[in-house]
């Protein structure tokens, strides 16, 4: 078995961070998500893969209630996900998410867009708001962009920018829907060096992607969806080596041989 | 000479020496390129017969094109500038513009405009029959707004936000009573009411935020700070129309001209906006009955011509009201040219809510910003921006719309010089061509004024925002 990385050392504690149980959601006739249960703690980074339609980034969209459940329950920090307005916006405070395609808001300044949730929804004041995304800028690395349009930026640059402005709400857990799928390749690197640091730091992460090396590298669990269902889910060593669901072995060869 | 790196059909090839960076040819760059690219890019090709002949058709289209636009545009010019009348020192009137056939002094043939005849109807055709000694109060009234509107169209200007206030908060009470007198009759008992009402709406709004009604109260306690607000701001309203000003009331009946233009054209601007705003808003809401609210009222009133509008405003109306209930016949153009112009603006505004990308609203949720944070702060100043061009358009096309006001009486610029067309002091040949000139031109500086500000705005909300 390979050497663990520094993030795998991390440990995670036993708080309950986001709790899913029996959870049933469709679009029209269709059953997107069958009978989820899932547990993740405080501290644990959490890899979600499947092949395309299986419903992973509607299960990690359900964390935030961009997308609505139908059926079963979703705890997040504690507080039940249903149709209240108030635990809605509590949740949403507390979760930070990164989208494919980065969904900046290119009509305001890099340090704009990382303000902007800290001022309104955190009442917080300018100044300390900006001193705040000024860190997350420079954790990022792009201090030097701060005053940029979104429109500016690469695609690599815009992603990290995103995590930057999702981290200035200081969340308790980061959610990342296919990070790098939008990006072209040589930019792919900046933006997984920048989650790995997060993870190193004992961020609670869930992570939809297809980058095999980070899985590797970051989670301690990984999980596999096809169908709107969890197949099988284990630590990344034992899921990549020796995984034990014929779709699981199927989905591993289709995207490890080549 | 550098020498040539070839690239045969070999295989393998390594560049050893970079190829030189060349200034482009002439017909790219400098006057001789834009005289080619926008000139003679379209009729410089003689390399066939065809293709000469087009070339030569081209010109010859050209310069025939040229010909026609310079003289109508030199027709114009000396018809309202070079031939014109522009003075009447012995106080002929209708003389001073005839010919000689026509018993004037003006050679025969003469056809050109007659500015004495607008000059001496200047005053009518600006106030209408404002009485001559309050004039000074729709001089104040427009200095005021001018200024204002100067002030807040400058960008880079101090307070530039404040002043923008004050103009929609403050001027709009200020002309109203400066243009009609003031001192309408209030029941300050009833405003007492309301205020007392408003604060107790508001305190009941604070303490139910707060949680102390239980947590169904919570939700309404936004709805019930909406309207103790709404309420304190029309008692503030009904309060201060009602202070007796002394100044001599003026009844909308004797407003007329540029004063009624102005005033219909700038109420329908300013509230068309954000009333369209809200409509576009309410039509793309989940809540269904908003949506259906929403969408009957856009329709009805953009299925309807204004001049029904109008016409249902003012004669349709007072039946419908109860005797003695009778409220002023602009005021109802005015709502009437208020709803109808929201209805398209709710349209084009909402045009630009559906070119806003879905992940602006997720990331605006995402971040936790509530309905209307996402609204003002990441969808509206972009789907806006996206739709200046439309909104603009909407402004202009309401500007002069405004003129359909004369059809219910009420005396706007046109309507004004139409009236003054029968004035037979003054009746020459030119007197319509004239009347109608100078109507075109005051339109078409206010229209021209927009829409090269609109162009401006483009061009600043679009810098270094390309993606």
């Amino acid at each position: 078995m390979a050497e663990a990385s520094k993030a795998q050392k991390m440990s995670v504690s036993d708080e309950v961070v986001v709790s899913m149980d029996s959870v049933n959601k469709w679009y029209g006739q269709f059953h997107v998500l069958r009978d989820i249960n899932l547990t993740v703690n405080k501290g644990e980074r959490i890899v979600v893969c499947g092949p395309s339609g299986s419903g992973k980034s509607t299960l990690i969209r359900c964390l935030n209630r961009l997308e609505e459940h139908q059926d079963g329950s979703i705890n997040v920090h504690g507080i039940e996900l249903n149709n209240d307005v108030k635990n809605i916006d509590e949740i949403r405070r507390e979760v930070g998410m990164v989208f494919q395609h980065f969904n900046l808001f290119p009509h305001l300044t890099i340090l704009e867009n990382c303000t902007l949730a800290p001022i309104w929804v955190r009442k917080m004041p300018k100044a300390e708001a900006e001193a705040t995304a000024m860190k997350y800028l420079e954790r990022v690395k792009i201090p030097e962009q701060a005053h940029k349009y979104p429109g500016q930026l690469s695609g690599g640059q815009q992603q990290r920018v995103a995590i930057a402005r999702a981290l200035c709400m200081e969340p308790q857990l980061m959610l990342f829907d296919e990070p790098t799928s939008a990006l072209d390749p040589e930019m792919i690197k900046e933006v997984l060096d920048t989650m790995v640091s997060l993870a190193e730091d004992g961020m609670t992460m869930v992570c939809v992607t297809h980058e095999m090396g980070f899985a590797r590298k970051v989670a301690n669990r990984v999980i596999f969806m096809d169908e709107g269902q969890i197949v099988e889910q284990n630590e990344p060593e034992a899921f990549f080596s020796n995984p034990q669901n014929d779709r699981t072995k199927l989905f591993l060869s289709q995207i490890l041989d080549h | 000479m550098s020498k040539k790196v070839t690239m045969d059909n070999k295989l393998a090839f390594v560049r050893t020496e970079d190829a030189p960076i060349l200034p482009p040819p002439a017909s790219e760059a400098g006057i001789t390129g834009w005289l080619y690219q926008n000139i003679f890019a379209s009729m410089s090709d003689f390399s066939s017969a065809g293709a000469s002949i087009r070339s030569v058709l081209m010109g010859l289209f050209s310069f025939g094109l040229l010909y026609v636009g310079i003289t109508q545009l030199w027709g114009l010019l000396d018809f309202a500038i070079f031939s014109a009348v522009w003075s009447d020192p012995d106080g002929l009137k209708r003389e001073a513009c005839w010919t000689v056939e026509q018993g004037g002094q003006l050679p025969a043939g003469w056809h050109a405009a007659c500015w004495p005849f607008i000059a001496a109807k200047l005053k009518f055709l600006t106030y209408g029959a404002y009485p001559a000694d309050e004039l000074w109060r729709v001089n104040l009234a427009g200095f005021v707004g001018l200024v204002g509107l100067v002030y807040v169209l400058i960008e880079g200007l101090p307070a530039r936000r404040h002043v923008g206030i004050l103009m929609l908060t403050i001027y709009p009470l200020m002309a109203f009573i400066l243009l009609t007198g003031g001192n309408l009759d209030v029941d300050y008992g009833n405003v007492g009411l309301y205020v007392l009402i408003s604060l107790g709406l508001i305190t009941m709004a604070r303490m139910g935020a707060a949680g102390r009604f239980g947590s169904s109260f919570q939700d309404l306690s936004g709805i019930f700070s909406v309207a103790g607000w709404l309420l304190i701001v029309y008692a503030v309203i009904l309060s201060v129309v009602g202070v007796d000003t002394s100044l001599e009331p003026v009844d909308t009946r004797d407003w007329g001209g540029l004063l009624i233009t102005l005033v219909v054209a700038i109420t329908g601007i300013v509230a068309s906006l954000p009333l369209g705003i809200l409509l576009a808003l309410g039509r793309r809401s989940n809540m269904p009955v908003t949506r259906l609210i929403c969408t009957i009222f856009i329709e009805f009133w953009r299925g309807v011509p204004l001049i029904t509008v109008l016409f249902m405003a003012s004669v349709m109306l007072p039946l419908f009201l109860p005797e003695g209930v009778n409220f002023d016949n602009l005021l109802r153009a005015l709502i009437g040219v208020m709803l109808f112009s929201a209805a398209y603006m709710a349209e084009v505004v909402r045009g630009g809510l559906q070119a806003i990308d879905k992940g602006q609203y997720e990331g605006a949720d995402a971040v936790g910003l509530s309905y209307w944070q996402s609204m003002r702060l990441i969808i509206l100043p972009q789907a806006l921006t996206h739709v200046i061009p439309g909104i603009v358009n909407t402004f202009i096309g309401l500007f002069k719309d405004t003129t359909l006001v004369s059809i219910v009486g009420i005396f706007d610029l046109l309507g004004g010089v139409q009236s003054t067309l029968a004035d037979a002091a003054w009746s020459t040949p030119v007197q319509g061509l004239t009347g109608y000139l100078f109507v075109s031109v005051i339109f078409f500086i206010f229209c021209f004024g927009m829409s090269r500000y609109s162009i401006y705005m483009e061009r600043k909300l679009s810098r270094g925002r390309s993606h």
